[in-house]
């Protein structure tokens, strides 16, 4: 038995089907774990190892690379404040400076109710509604200081739980149609090529 | 001028069901994509070099001479780059959250055109909804038979994997991300041999394109190359999304005919960013990117050309227009960019990872009125080793374009605005005031 739930373990399953070489489902199953988790737990990796056919340390080196997967724990809400040129522009570290106040913890910090986790992210293309802020990666823009204190109210009183899922959540939807027949054919070809890791996942 | 263009890849984003199947085949969804199959790839990668389509990436190749170059293999592959993380770019985020079966039934006319069976969509991870509401338009393109085993009925065979990326600017480029699709860090390839229409995704030949560039080709191909070339001009043929941000009294993404309009009608017609709010004049506006030298008023009557913005010494890229007002700091804009360069390097470059460094704390002494005098040489000497000469377009010593677009807005800074800094050393605190949000 592995970490992750067996539910979830079918869905990992799926998706490393869709990859002609099983080591592309990577990411893919860090995002996995962190929507049953809500971060990338040690565990979380391991496992993903053993479905990936990598090592844990190979997962977690690639995993640190990467801004939204996080290998420490981290709030329900992760709350990222935009201050790139646009939102900067817009008055953004205004807006940060509040959170900060407001929030009462720093850029990386988490509350002390486990609520909520503070960042400062490099634009997100959301410039259009400077100052721009991704709570769990949905939207929300122009904020400004009073702006933002309803927000976290919105999010502590549960107002937004149909729009904000729990941290580590990216779709709710999965890809559960026609899943990729091809990729298993391709995956033969280039496993044959190039001796990478494709075929069978381990149970 | 404002030219009554056609809407080519925005025609329907604005409708509230936009992104539904339903919404998608009551607007003419899926037709460019039948009559597609009708032809032979051949004959729509012909369709496809006729209108001319440059690449909306950023790097504006033809996308019909991109194709032609994928070395022949029994397995090729097609990835489309959703990853837009160009500071001020938000384009691709609305393409994909509104039309995503555009993006679907581009990409597939692109792979047959190819003559690729499994394409990838590679999603920004930050676009939580856009993600979800690509991979709900793909089980609805299978369920419809647009894609899988036999697409429409025609015996030809696509799959379509859309692939969340984790947050990691770098994964734009277009080796990282295929680097990221192989369950890696992102780190660009060196190029050669690393060229993806030769050596690319698991070591196949492939094409990348940019998520706006594959959502043209159902119009395209629709309406035919030639009623795409009678759009633009010169070599900027069709429409393009630009994006608008900055001190305008209209941000937004506007769809616009290329070459026509000029970056004044962009910053100051009512239908487009209507001007500069709160009686506030134009300093200085980025025209394509943070990676794009700036540009000043002088140069608000170019047109939106690829060319001619070239010529003007900086470049159209990735189609996003910043505005900085008379109340901006430019020395404070410059620093965050160099900031956000440091952050992103991907560090596998001594000239990128540790000039990027340099650069951010030099600029940060300087807009906090802590730098002296010979800073701005120190700064210049340090751009200058990331890129040779500091010309443009600038010299490359390193492994990806990164490095090089790093000292773009630092140059433009010492050039345009040197008086500016020199008020920060000699009064020992920044003359501009704090940027602050605007309420109303
Ligand atoms: C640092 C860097 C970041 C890039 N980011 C993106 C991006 O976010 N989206 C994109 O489409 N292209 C990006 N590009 C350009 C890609 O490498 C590639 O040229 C493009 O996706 C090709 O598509 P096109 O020919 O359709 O324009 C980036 C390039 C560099 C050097
Ligand atoms: S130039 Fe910078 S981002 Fe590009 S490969 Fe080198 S270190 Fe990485
Ligand atoms: S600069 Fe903040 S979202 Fe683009």
């Amino acid at each position: 038995m592995g970490h992750l739930s067996s539910d979830n373990r079918a869905r990992a399953k799926a998706i490393v089907a869709c990859y002609p070489q099983r080591r592309s489902a990577l990411i893919p199953l860090c995002h996995l774990a962190q929507a049953q988790d809500g971060w990338l737990s040690e565990e979380a990796m391991e496992d993903i190892a053993g479905l990936v056919g990598c090592t844990p340390a190979e997962v977690r080196g690639t995993a640190t690379f990467y801004d939204m997967l996080h290998t420490e724990p981290v709030g329900r809400h992760v709350v990222t404040v935009c201050t790139n040129i646009a939102c900067m522009l817009a008055g953004a570290y205004e807006v940060l400076d509040h959170a900060e106040a407001s929030l009462k913890i720093s850029v990386g910090q988490t509350t002390e109710d486990g609520e909520f986790t503070l960042e400062e992210a490099e634009c997100l293309a959301g410039c259009d509604n400077a100052p721009c802020v991704q709570v769990n990666h949905r939207f929300f823009g122009p904020l400004d200081a009073d702006g933002f204190d309803a927000l976290i109210e919105d999010l502590r009183s549960g107002r937004l739980a149909d729009t904000v899922p729990p941290h580590g959540i990216l779709s709710r939807v999965d890809r559960n149609v026609g899943l990729p027949a091809r990729a298993h054919r391709l995956g033969t070809v280039a496993g044959k090529q190039s001796g990478a890791a494709t075929g069978a996942v381990p149970e | 001028m404002i030219t009554r263009a056609p809407r080519i890849v925005t025609s329907r984003v604005e409708l509230p069901d936009s992104f539904t199947l339903e919404r998608y085949l009551a607007t003419g969804g899926y037709e460019g994509l039948r009559k597609a199959l009708s032809m032979t790839p051949a004959e729509v990668a012909a369709e496809v070099n006729k209108a001319s389509l440059l690449g909306r990436g950023g790097a504006g190749f033809p996308a019909g001479r991109k194709w032609s170059m994928l070395r022949r293999a029994a397995t090729t592959y097609l990835v489309v780059n959703g990853d837009e993380s160009e500071p001020a770019t938000f384009k691709d985020h609305m393409l994909i959250e509104h039309d995503p079966h555009q993006i679907i039934e581009g990409t597939a006319i692109a792979a047959y055109a190819t003559g690729v069976e499994l394409a990838f969509i590679y999603c920004r991870g930050e676009f939580a909804l856009g993600f979800e509401r690509l991979q709900q338009a793909c089980n609805e393109a299978y369920e419809h038979g647009a894609l899988g085993a036999d697409v429409l009925g025609s015996g030809y065979g696509l799959d379509i994997v859309v692939h969340p990326g984790a947050g990691a600017y770098i994964c734009g480029e277009e080796t990282a991300l295929l680097e990221s699709l192989e369950g890696k860090r992102g780190f660009p390839r060196i190029k050669p041999p690393f060229f993806p229409a030769a050596v690319g995704l698991y070591g196949e030949p492939t094409v990348v394109n940019n998520v706006e560039t594959v959502s043209n080709l159902p119009w395209i191909v629709s309406h035919g190359g030639d009623a795409f070339t009678a759009l633009g001009e010169g070599s900027s043929r069709g429409t393009r999304l630009f994006a608008l941000s900055g001190r305008v009294a209209r941000p937004g993404w506007f769809e616009i005919e290329m070459s026509k309009t000029t970056f004044r009608d962009l910053i100051y017609d009512p239908s487009l960013g209507a001007g500069i709010p709160d009686g506030k004049s134009l300093r200085a506006f980025i025209p394509g990117g943070v990676s794009s030298p700036w540009f000043g008023p002088e140069q608000l009557d170019l047109g939106l050309d690829q060319d001619a913005v070239g010529q003007a010494g900086s470049m159209l890229g990735s189609g996003s227009v910043v505005v900085m007002d008379s109340d901006t700091c430019p020395v404070r804009a410059a620093w965050r960019i160099a900031r956000f360069f440091h952050r992103e390097s991907c560090g596998q470059c001594t000239p990128c990872r540790e000039g990027s460094g340099w650069i951010e704390k030099i600029m940060h002494r300087l807009e906090q009125g802590l730098g002296r005098e010979e800073d701005i040489e120190l700064v210049l000497d340090a751009c200058d080793n990331v890129s040779p000469g500091l010309g443009w377009p600038p010299k490359q010593t390193t492994i990806c374009v990164l490095g090089p677009s790093i000292p773009s807005a630092i140059v433009s800074v010492a050039k345009l605005f040197r008086d500016e800094l020199l008020v920060h050393v000699k009064d020992g605190v920044c003359p501009f005031p704090p940027d602050k949000v605007r309420r109303g």
